[in-house]
C-alpha cells in the first residue's frame, strides 16, 4: 500500500499515513505542488517554521519505463517567494517508489541548536542527531554515508551553502555512480537546511515494489516508448553524443547565447566550449560521453569528464553551467568549467543561478570578466565557507545586484535567467515571464521549436505563436513532471504521433485507470493554476510576469532584437 | 559568389568545420547542402547569417550558411 511519510521536526515525531483519495492520481510536481498549497500558508517566510519541504517520486517511477525515475522537490521558494518544483536524477526517487513511499513531508523548525538526519526504510521514517558530517561537503557525505550504511544507500544532502541557508543553495541527489545530480533551482537547500536536516537516506531492503494493475498492456506500451525514445534523433543520437552542451553551437550561430552578462548573443570562445570540443575531450582523456542519471535512462546525455591527467573532475556536465561560467562569465576554458562544477556540487549550490550570479559579480567588478582563477576561489573560499562576501554571492544573482547597485541583473523573480536570449529566442523570454516557478527554461522549453525545429517551427525573432506556444508547453511540461520521466521525452513526444499515447497508456496499465489525452492536458492545467494560485495568496501580480527593464531598452547583436512583448500580450498567457 | 559554410555536430565527420566555398549566385542551400553529401532527412537545422531558413532559400555573396543535424538538449 502507498503511504505518505510525515517529520515534524518541531518535536521530532514521525508518522506513515494513508494517501488521501484525492493525492492517488497524482505523482512528482502535481503532488509536492498540491501538497504545499495546501498546507504549506502563501505568506509564510520560506526558511521559517510554517513552510515544508516535499519529496515525490512521479507516478511511472520504479516500474520499468525508460527515463521514470526522477524525484521532485516541492516547497515555497526562499529565492524567488513563488512555489517551486524542482526534479532530479539519481537513485532516491525509485527506492522511495519501491517502499511505497508516495511523498515525504518534512515540516516546523527543531527548537534546539542541533542537526539532524532522516533514515526512511520499509519501517518509515526515522530522525537522528547528527554530528559528524556537519559542515562537510557533498562527496564527502556521500562517501562517509556509504561507509556507515553500505554502498546501496540512497542519499539526499545538502552541502555548507544549504546549512547556511543561502539562497543559492541545491539539494544533492547520490547518482548510479555515487557521484551528484541536483534539485538545483530556488533555493530548496536552504529549505532543507533551516529544518536542520543535513542529509536523508534511503535503504529500501524488503521493499514491496511497484505494482503493475495491467503488466502485459504495460510490457507493450512501454516498448514503443522506449522505441519512440531511441528513434528520434535528439533523444536517440545526438542527446547521447554530444550531451545537452551541443546548444552552445547552435545558440550562438542563432545569436541566442547570452554573453558578457547578457550584453552580446554571440560568444568569440564559443568553439572551445562547444558540445563538439566538450565530446572530443572526454573521449581523449578516457572519460564518458554518455551516461544516464538513473537507472533506466536510455537516453544517456550526462557524460564523465576528466582532467589531463585522466582523473575525474565532473559528470552531469550540462549546457546551463557551461554556457554560464562560459560564454556569460566570458571563460573559455572548459577545464576550469569542470573544476567549478565539482565545486559547486560539493559546496552545494544550483549551477545555474551561480553562474549567472558571477556574470552580474563580473559587471559589479568584484572580479573581471574572463578569470576563471578568482571564479574558483570565490566559490571555494568565500561562498564555499559563508563569508560576508561569500554570502551575498551565494544569495545569487539578484543578491549580488542588489548589493552592488548592478541595474543589468538577469532574473524573473528573482531567479537567474537560465541559457538562451529573451530577446533574440521570444518564446522562451513568454516562459521566463509566466512561469510560476520564476525564469525557468524547463517549464515551457520553446527552444525545440523556436531554434531546434522539433514539434514545428515558430520563429524566434518574432512575436507570433510565442504566448501560445509556451501555454502548451508549460501545460505538457506540469503533466510530463509529474509522471517522473525526465522532460527530454518531450523531444520524441513531439515529432512521433506513438510516443505520448505509450506514455498514457503504461500510467493506465500502471494503476489500472483509462486516462485520455485531454485528462492528461486537464493535469498540466491543475498543477499550474494551483502553483498560480499559491502565488497570488503569496502577494504575486501579473507585474511580475515581467522581464527585466534592460531587455526592452538595450538591443542585442548580432539580431539587433530588443524585447517587445506588450504586458497585455504576455498576460494572455494565462487565458486558459 | 563567395560563402562561408559552417558545419557542426555529426556534420564535420570527414569533412569540416567551417569553409569558404564559390557558387553560382542564385545557388539555393539544398544545392550546397547535396554536395556536402548530406541528404535532406538527416538535415535539422539551416541558418544563414544566423537565421532560420528553408533548403530552397538562395544565397547570397558574403552569406554564412550554417548547418545541424537534429540535435537538442536543455
Amino acid at each position: 500500500m502507498d503511504k505518505i511519510l510525515r517529520v515534524n521536526m518541531t518535536d521530532l515525531t514521525t508518522r506513515t499515513e494513508p494517501v488521501p483519495a484525492a493525492w492517488a492520481g497524482l505523482g512528482g510536481r502535481a503532488l509536492t505542488s498540491t501538497i504545499v498549497a495546501a498546507e504549506v500558508p502563501a505568506t509564510c517566510h520560506a526558511l521559517g517554521e510554517n513552510n515544508k519541504l516535499v519529496f515525490a517520486p512521479g507516478l511511472l517511477t520504479g516500474t520499468p519505463a525508460a527515463n521514470s525515475g526522477r524525484l521532485s522537490a516541492g516547497a515555497k521558494s526562499p529565492l524567488t517567494g513563488t512555489i517551486k518544483e524542482s526534479n532530479a536524477g539519481g537513485t532516491a526517487a525509485q527506492m522511495l517508489a519501491r517502499l511505497g513511499v508516495k511523498a515525504l513531508i518534512i515540516e516546523g523548525l527543531p527548537k534546539a541548536d542541533k542537526w539532524y538526519s532522516l533514515h526512511v526504510s520499509k519501517d518509515g521514517v526515522t530522525v537522528q542527531e547528527e554530528s559528524e558530517l556537519i559542515g562537510k561537503g557533498n562527496f564527502a557525505v556521500i562517501e562517509a554515508l556509504e561507509a556507515r550504511l553500505g554502498k546501496k544507500t540512497g542519499i539526499l544532502t545538502i552541502g555548507p551553502a544549504g546549512e547556511l541557508k543561502m539562497t543559492a543553495a541545491n539539494i544533492s541527489v547520490k547518482d548510479p555512480d555515487s557521484k551528484i545530480r541536483s534539485h538545483g533551482r530556488g533555493g530548496l537547500g536552504a529549505v532543507m537546511g533551516s529544518k536542520k536536516i543535513k542529509f536523508i537516506t534511503i535503504n529500501d531492503e524488503g521493499a514491496p515494489g511497484v505494482k503493475i494493475a495491467d503488466p502485459e498492456k504495460f510490457k507493450v506500451a512501454a516498448r514503443t516508448f522506449a522505441k519512440a525514445l531511441l528513434d528520434h534523433p535528439v533523444s536517440g543520437e545526438g542527446l547521447p553524443t554530444y550531451g545537452t552542451n551541443v546548444l552552445v553551437n547552435i545558440l550562438n550561430e542563432a545569436g541566442g547565447l547570452p554573453t558578457k552578462n547578457f550584453t552580446l548573443g554571440q560568444f568569440e570562445g564559443h568553439d572551445k566550449i562547444s558540445g563538439e570540443t566538450l565530446h572530443d575531450t572526454i573521449v581523449a582523456r578516457g572519460g564518458k560521453p554518455k551516461h544516464g542519471c538513473h537507472a533506466g535512462c536510455i537516453i544517456q546525455c550526462s557524460q564523465v569528464y576528466h582532467d589531463k591527467d585522466g582523473k575525474y573532475v565532473t559528470s552531469g556536465f550540462e549546457y546551463e553551467t557551461i554556457w554560464g561560467l562560459g560564454a556569460d562569465c566570458c571563460i573559455d576554458n572548459l577545464d576550469d568549467i569542470a573544476l567549478a562544477d565539482n565545486i559547486m556540487d560539493d559546496i552545494g549550490v544550483d549551477s545555474i543561478e551561480t553562474a549567472v550570479m558571477f556574470g552580474v559579480a563580473m559587471e559589479a567588478g568584484i572580479l573581471s570578466f574572463g578569470d576563471s582563477k578568482e571564479m574558483l576561489r570565490l566559490l571555494k573560499d568565500e561562498i564555499g565557507t559563508g563569508t560576508p562576501l561569500g554570502r551575498i554571492l551565494g544569495g545569487g544573482a539578484a543578491s549580488v545586484g542588489k548589493a552592488y547597485g548592478v541595474t543589468r541583473v538577469p532574473v524573473v523573480k528573482n531567479q537567474a535567467i537560465p541559457a538562451y536570449d529573451p530577446r533574440s529566442v521570444k518564446g522562451i523570454g513568454i516562459t521566463y515571464a509566466t512561469s510560476t516557478m520564476g525564469a525557468d527554461h524547463t517549464s515551457g522549453y520553446t527552444i525545440a521549436t523556436n531554434i531546434l525545429n522539433v514539434g514545428g517551427f515558430v520563429d524566434p525573432l518574432k512575436k507570433d505563436g510565442q504566448v501560445e506556444l509556451s501555454r502548451n508547453l508549460q501545460i505538457a511540461t506540469a503533466a510530463v513532471d509529474s509522471t517522473g520521466m525526465c522532460i527530454f521525452v518531450a523531444f520524441p513526444a513531439l515529432d512521433i504521433p506513438e510516443c505520448l499515447p505509450a506514455l498514457i497508456d503504461m500510467i493506465n496499465a500502471r494503476f489500472g485507470i483509462s486516462l485520455t489525452g485531454d485528462d492528461v492536458t486537464d493535469l498540466g492545467k491543475q498543477v499550474l493554476k494551483t502553483e498560480r494560485q499559491f502565488n497570488i495568496e503569496a502577494g504575486f501580480t501579473k507585474e511580475h510576469d515581467r522581464l527585466p527593464e534592460f531587455f526592452k531598452t538595450e538591443p542585442v547583436a548580432p539580431h539587433n532584437a530588443v524585447w517587445d512583448f506588450s504586458d497585455e500580450e504576455i498576460d494572455e498567457f494565462w487565458n486558459f | 559568389m563567395n560563402i562561408t559554410v559552417k558545419l557542426f555536430a555529426t556534420f564535420r565527420n570527414g569533412r569540416f568545420k567551417i569553409e569558404q566555398q564559390e557558387w553560382p549566385e542564385g545557388t539555393d542551400c539544398r544545392h550546397i547542402a547535396a554536395g556536402l553529401g548530406l541528404t535532406e532527412e538527416e538535415i535539422g537545422i539551416v541558418l544563414i547569417n544566423g537565421r532560420h531558413v528553408p533548403l530552397e532559400q538562395l544565397l547570397g555573396h558574403g552569406d554564412t550558411l550554417s548547418l545541424f543535424p537534429l540535435v537538442g538538449g536543455g
